[in-house]
């Protein structure tokens, strides 16, 4: 697995925030593909769009539900199709079916289409460490590669980087002058990888999808890259997670209205790749073997929770990502794994561990504008919640991380608000404090006493820092009530 | 006049509004009244738990919610000026009891009778017409739509209906209307630099709304947002729903 850096979320996206570079190709981006998804929506009418996300939703229960049967299927259609699949129960074990298939076939190059979960896997490096020469061939994956970065996206890999940024990376790796118009950058990607394609032994491809009933695996693609990289090599390795099976081919056709629509706002992709087994003998070509790697990797974690389990639905369209207030802020990277925004927060920690992922599930108000735009209404705010409490109380204390303060916290707050008359005593306290207001050297009022301006006791200074916070008035809503409020009722 | 009378209604003024905002309760007792609705307030009333509940402290939470259930259980109706509080005891306190078949259905009892104070008026007491509470108010105002009551209550168009018809009110569109404000309860003070960057953005579109008043139903929000204004020496008046139609009331 690549490095786990969730553990610095906090260090991480306090240096985000600050780099001006990344605010602007995220304003940039992600609110584009909003706003085109929004004219789907409308064009659908928002009443048959809501009836395509549960007709979906069905089909991911269901499939989920059963999924040992669908799995099943799957691998009896696949090997009737003249392919294999291979089971592989984490990362080093699909690494190593990958590598295996790479040593025993001589494999020199290898071409890649856009594959999250071999991002998840990190296995590039375990290709290159055995001498195989790796090719990223979806344009963003392929500027991340040079940059020697991770996708800061799930559809849109090198969002955090502008056309000058990019212009700068070719021409440093490349060797070329710099350019930075948009076409010819692309032109000369297309060029340098057009020979990679031909000269390739192995295609790695991820999959959108992949159907039981035909044993087929399905991609989108709007490059092309990924037909390429599935037909041209003499070997095709299919590799994704076990969630991404669904029944049949005409569950598919609701996935393939819904994907698009929701990742960029395309009514559909430039390419829909279906794959079913090798190149068949009257086939003029494609490739001589075809592997399917099923990845686990954590996944049955989420299976074994009732609570966690719809994470499993999720087809990686990225359009939580694009309306959250918190990734526009911040971006991927500072997510600290592969998967980032708020779908990435429920599923980074249950794959990384939630104690190391501790402040994922945190990190947000909790809007909940991604379970209204997730095509398959995924209730992301009630797992992060779940996560939540499983930091604060899980009897398993690998998971119980929460830290003692606010433990403490959380119960002071509870047993103060079980008892009106210590509130009251309080409030009245903290009243008095506020009106001499020299024993209170941490915390300022402003000239007109209406405001406390920076304090310095956590909490509020963490509050204050760049807002007020209106100071105490003189009588509670309580008070009010009982001098006269409450006789006003006739 | 559209009122029902004879309606019996417990506030539950929630601790910000008790606190900090006392006036907000003062004017939703009042505008209340005005409607024809006897208003109770149940004393001993405290916090609904929410804080706790959403830092994943359950049993607090649960300690909390107890406290609720038993504090309104022979109300008629309860009202709650917030979309926040009205949806922890509408939604979250179901998920809080889903394994406690008594309190469970208890829970189910009080969210069937709680509203959030706007869709109390419009679709409880079928107020058509904010001039029914006598409201009047010079001036621009433009409107926050708060999370928890946009997308856990579903209360939309209840607020821009009663605003809509106050006489002399003047609305102005917020641009990027339904995007969160940045308080998210501790979530504002855990990770203040992501919730800074959310409010600074809220905010310079509520300038550039030029309204004179920010409108919401929570005042959780407005005092983020508000405190984030008069940081910046902005003149922008934050108001709730409640002191609009009790002709802006301070």
């Amino acid at each position: 697995m690549p490095e786990i850096k969730t553990q610095d979320f906090s260090a991480a996206s306090v240096a985000a925030i600050q780099n001006p570079k990344l605010r602007r190709a995220l304003d940039r981006v992600a609110s584009g593909f909003e706003v085109a998804r929004l004219d789907r929506v409308a064009e659908a009418t928002p009443e048959i769009w809501d009836a395509w996300r549960q007709q979906a939703r069905d089909i991911k229960i269901h499939t989920i539900e059963h999924l040992d049967y669908y799995l099943d299927l799957l691998y009896t259609n696949v090997t009737a199709a003249g392919g294999q699949l291979h089971f592989a129960k984490d990362a080093d074990q699909a690494n190593e079916i990958v590598a295996h298939i790479a040593r025993t076939r001589n494999v020199k190059v290898a071409t890649k289409s856009k594959s999250m979960v071999s991002e998840e896997l990190a296995l590039n490096p375990v290709l290159e460490s055995i001498g195989v020469e790796v090719w990223e061939t979806d344009l963003g994956e392929y500027i991340i590669q040079l940059a020697e970065e991770t996708p800061s996206h799930l559809v849109a890999p090198a969002l955090h980087k502008s056309k000058e940024d990019v212009a700068e990376l070719f021409s440093e790796k490349l060797g070329i002058p710099y350019d930075e118009d948009i076409y010819h950058m692309a032109a000369t990607a297309r060029e340098v990888l057009r020979d990679k394609f031909m000269e390739a032994d192995l295609g790695i491809s991820g999959a959108n999808f992949v159907v039981a009933e035909t044993g087929s695996l399905v991609i989108i693609t709007n490059e092309g890259n990924g037909r390429l990289s599935t037909s041209a090599p003499r070997i095709h390795i299919g590799i994704t997670g076990m969630e991404k099976v669904i029944p049949s081919m005409q569950d598919l056709s609701i996935f393939l209205r819904l994907l698009p629509r929701s990742a960029t706002g395309q009514r559909i992709t430039s390419y829909v790749s279906m794959t079913t087994g090798p190149r068949r003998s009257d086939d003029e070509d494609g490739p001589e073997e075809f592997h399917l790697v099923l990845v686990d990797n954590g996944r049955s974690r989420m299976l074994a929770d009732p609570a966690l389990r719809e994470a499993l639905y999720c087809i990686r369209c990225g359009a939580c990502l694009n309306i959250c207030p918190v990734y526009a802020r911040i971006g991927g990277h500072a997510y600290g794994w592969v998967y980032p925004g708020p779908i990435g927060a429920v599923v980074s920690p249950m794959l990384v561990g939630l104690k190391q992922a501790k402040e994922l599930p945190q990190a947000s108000s909790l809007c909940g504008a991604c379970r209204e735009v997730c095509p398959i209404k995924i209730d992301i705010p009630r797992m992060l919640l779940d996560l939540r409490k499983k930091t604060a109380e899980s009897p398993d204390l690998n998971i119980r991380s929460a830290p003692k303060s606010e433990r403490i916290l959380a119960s002071l707050f509870s047993s103060l608000m079980s008892s009106p008359r210590l509130l009251s005593t309080a409030v009245g306290f903290a009243n008095l404090l506020q009106k001499t207001e020299r024993i209170l050297p941490f915390s300022h009022l402003t000239k007109d006493r209406k405001w406390i301006r920076n304090s310095l006791v956590p909490p509020l200074s963490r509050w204050t820092r760049s807002r007020d916070l209106p100071a105490l008035p003189k009588q509670t809503f309580r008070d009010i009530w009982n001098k006269e409020l409450s006789r006003d009722d006739s | 006049m559209t009122a029902t009378p004879g309606i019996r209604a417990d506030l539950y003024v929630t601790c910000i509004i008790d606190q900090l905002y006392p006036n907000v309760g003062v004017s939703a007792v009042k505008v209340l009244r005005r409607l024809g609705v006897t208003v109770g307030f149940p004393e001993g009333q405290t916090c609904c738990g929410q804080p706790v509940y959403n830092t994943g402290f359950q049993n607090q939470a649960r300690t909390l919610a107890k406290r609720v259930l038993a504090q309104f259980r022979d109300s008629e109706y309860v009202v709650v000026p917030s979309g926040s509080c009205a949806a922890t005891i509408r939604v979250f306190y179901l998920e809080l009891f889903a394994d406690d078949p008594e309190l469970l259905a208890e829970a189910k009892i009080l969210a069937s009778k709680t509203y959030e104070f706007s869709e109390f008026l419009v679709n409880v007491l079928n107020v058509q017409d904010a001039s029914a509470c006598g409201a009047v108010h010079k001036g621009t105002v433009t409107y926050h739509p708060s999370c928890h009551l946009l997308r856990e209550l579903g209360v939309k168009t209840e607020p821009a209906k009663l605003l809509s018809s106050v006489p002399g009110l003047e609305s102005r569109d917020l641009n990027g209307a339904e995007i969160c404000c940045g308080f998210g309860g501790t979530f504002s003070v855990k990770f203040p630099h992501i919730s800074e960057g959310m409010v600074t953005d809220k905010i310079t579109n509520v300038q550039n709304s030029g309204a004179e008043t920010l409108v919401a139903c929570d005042m959780s929000c407005l005092m983020n947002m508000g405190g984030a204004l008069n940081r910046q020496g902005s003149n922008i008046k934050i108001r709730h729903l409640a002191q609009i139609l009790d002709s802006d009331s301070d």
